[in-house]
């Protein structure tokens, strides 16, 4: 329980490849973990490190420092307030307590049916349509207080199921590196100038 | 865009935006869209030079960094020391200054034109792999990013034997987990390795000789790559007749607050003014509700403030800094005349302890005891003497409280959080005042110009 899927560790092995150090894989990894189980289960943790090479406690080290990485189980929306300058002069510290309101949870809970976590977050990028918030990473902006509560009903209906993807989810199109066409992770130890750069002229022939 | 005249001057609206020509097309994101509107041509000019031509062009166009230490990328470029091979560059689109959210535009809407910024930048520093660094946040971005190169691939711009020539280069896709810390180059270096995002000391380690896995590694912004095509098409000679003396070219700038349309703008860097960017119909159309300006944050959320006196100047670097402040990731934050600025202070200086990595004392500790000094006097448990107390904090984190800031730590992270300190406590006294219900002396000195700014007679501030 809680360790990668046949499937993921198929992903994990391509996305390992990618590098020229497999322990640069690590956050992405953990945020592979994060999108089966929607949290980074202990057993991940093991899982992933097994696969890198490296401790558990060593994911753990580099996991625990980033905000997005959940050490215990969130709810299926994780809704980040934006309460940083821009939103603060703008109306977003009182949109979190109206969020708190509506939730009937404080900032840092998650609900009892565990459909939300509510964080106060800081700069989400999107000042210029302030106040606003992301769902599992997703953009709202220029919220009403009415806004936010027809956006928990639409999460709780399963009306923005398209948009929003469970907690953990992030990009779902994934970079495809076809073995045909890639140039290949490039060692560290390599020594040698590529060889665009030994030709010295230029790579594209002027055309006649 | 738009034309017109505005204070007498001719506003550049009319100028050819740049970078952010195609975000009207609704598809630009796509190949086909990049291609019909330009796309991957200016790949084409380079490889048709050699590489060290390539980045004369650059050089000599003067393209400063649009990250916010404002280097010019020419020169990073050419601190890569001579035969050591491979080298990497590393795209920093890690975007998370509060305020600014250009990086992210780029990104989501023209995702075609960072990649061909990236190749051009491997092609002429001889760069074996290429990783494109995401904020973990932006789950749209990411998805654009990774159909873009899905497609590029297919097209044969990315990859093995770019264009049947003998450059090749993978892109990798990669996406952070939530840090502002790693914005910092040598700190996204070590997140991209897979360590906690802390950053490391230079020298050493300037990541252009010791970088990623200790090789030579260029880390560029995702705006400064975004111009190389274009430069690429039309000559860094071009690009360097846009702008002013110390800064060429466009910009983006981010502009939120308390204006009437708030919003990000790509304009001629010293032609435009903060009063334009503020108050011309064509950008934010002055302060909402048609109240006063009260003060504004010029350039991030570490940016000394400016006011009413520093409306008339230009945006460009030169006179920013002269008068005190920067231009930094170029977001603008607006504060009307009903602002409480203590309050101010404290949310941006909060955001420097929350973020604060915790691997230099005088940043760990100093950034959160601003913090909880000023959450005490919002509460109406401050003492007069905590005042002081803020300033002489400031002090030990970055010693005379000038500007451009002394650094008594690795990275800029914690001078960042004296700014909003030493700016509110030097100009809006009062408001401190008012808080801790007795006259406030301070006996800390402070230099930098912005924050000793006096206010003009008059100015009803």
């Amino acid at each position: 329980m809680g360790r990668l899927s046949a499937e993921n560790v198929v992903v994990a092995r391509e996305i390992i490849g990618r590098y020229p150090v497999g322990r640069s894989a690590l956050i992405p990894l953990c945020h592979l973990a994060q999108e089966q189980h929607g949290w980074l289960t202990p057993a991940a943790m093991a899982h992933i490190a097994e696969l890198v090479g490296v401790t558990p406690a060593e994911v753990l080290g580099t996991a625990s420092f980033y905000e997005m990485f959940k050490l215990h189980p969130v709810g299926r929306y994780v809704i980040n307030v934006c309460t940083s300058i821009a939103c603060h002069l703008t109306g977003g510290d009182e949109l979190l307590e109206h969020a708190e309101a509506t939730l009937g949870i404080r900032a840092g809970g998650t609900t009892a049916d565990q459909m939300f976590s509510l964080e106060g977050y800081e700069c989400i990028a999107a000042c210029t349509e302030a106040p606003c918030l992301q769902v599992n990473y997703r953009y709202f902006t220029r919220l009403s207080n009415a806004g936010f509560d027809a956006l928990i009903d639409d999460l709780r209906a399963g009306r923005r199921a398209e948009e929003v993807p469970p907690h953990g989810t992030l990009s779902r199109v994934r970079q495809r590196l076809d073995p045909e066409r890639r140039a290949g992770a490039a060692s560290p130890k390599g020594g040698e100038a590529p060889v665009w750069i030994a030709a010295g002229r230029p790579a594209l022939e002027p055309g006649p | 865009m738009h034309a017109g005249t505005w204070r007498g001057h001719t506003l550049i609206t009319d100028r050819q935006p740049i970078i952010t020509a195609r975000f009207g097309h609704d598809d630009a994101h796509t190949l086909a869209r990049y291609e019909a509107t330009g796309g991957y041509q200016g790949l084409r000019a380079a490889l048709a030079r050699r590489p060290e031509d390539v980045a004369g062009e650059v050089k000599g166009a003067s393209l400063l960094g649009r990250g916010g230490a404002g280097f010019p990328a020419g020169v990073k470029w050419g601190f890569c020391p001579p035969g050591v091979w491979p080298r990497y560059v590393v795209v920093n689109g890690d975007e998370s200054e509060p305020g600014t959210y250009k990086d992210r535009m780029l990104m989501e809407r023209d995702p075609h034109q960072l990649i061909e910024g990236v190749l051009i930048a491997c092609y002429a520093v001889g760069a074996a792999q290429a990783f494109l660094y995401v904020r973990g946040e932006m789950a749209l971005a990411q998805e654009r990013i990774a159909a873009a190169l899905n497609e590029a691939q297919a097209a044969g711009y990315v990859g093995r034997s770019i264009l049947g020539t003998g450059f090749s280069v993978d892109v990798v896709l990669h996406w952070g987990a939530g840090a502002y810390i790693v914005g910092e180059e040598t700190a996204l270096i070590e997140s991209l390795e897979g360590e906690r995002g802390m950053p490391r000391l230079k020298p050493p380690y300037f990541p252009a000789a010791i970088g990623l896995y200790q090789q030579p590694t260029i880390v560029n912004n995702v705006e400064t790559l975004a111009n190389l095509p274009w430069i690429m098409v039309n000559g860094g000679e071009a690009f360097a007749a846009l702008g002013a003396e110390s800064s060429k070219g466009m910009r983006m700038f981010s502009v939120s607050g308390h204006v009437k349309r708030p919003g990000v703008f790509e304009v001629e860097f010293g032609v435009t003014t903060f009063r334009d960017l503020i108050y011309a119909p064509v950008y934010c159309g002055g302060i909402r509700h048609g109240n006063g300006l009260k003060a504004f944050i010029p350039g991030g959320a570490s940016a000394p403030w400016f006011y009413e006196e520093h409306l008339d100047l230009p945006l460009e670097a030169g006179a920013v800094g002269q008068a005190g402040s920067m231009l930094g990731s170029g977001a603008v934050v607006v504060m009307d005349d009903t602002t409480d600025m203590v309050r101010a202070a404290h949310r941006v200086v909060r955001f420097f302890a929350r973020e604060s990595c915790g691997k230099c004392t005088p940043c760990r500790e100093g950034t959160s005891w601003l913090e909880k000094i000023l959450q005490r006097i919002i509460d109406g448990q401050g003492r007069p003497r905590d005042v002081d107390m803020l300033l002489d904090v400031c002090d030990n984190i970055s010693p005379g409280i000038a500007w451009p800031p002394r650094q008594t730590t690795i990275c800029p992270l914690g001078p960042s959080a004296v700014s909003p300190i030493a700016s509110a406590v030097m100009r809006f006294r009062d408001e401190f005042e008012r808080y801790v219900g007795a006259p406030v002396t301070t006996t800390v000195a402070v230099k930098g110009a912005a924050f000793t700014a006096r206010a003009p007679e008059g100015a009803g501030v």
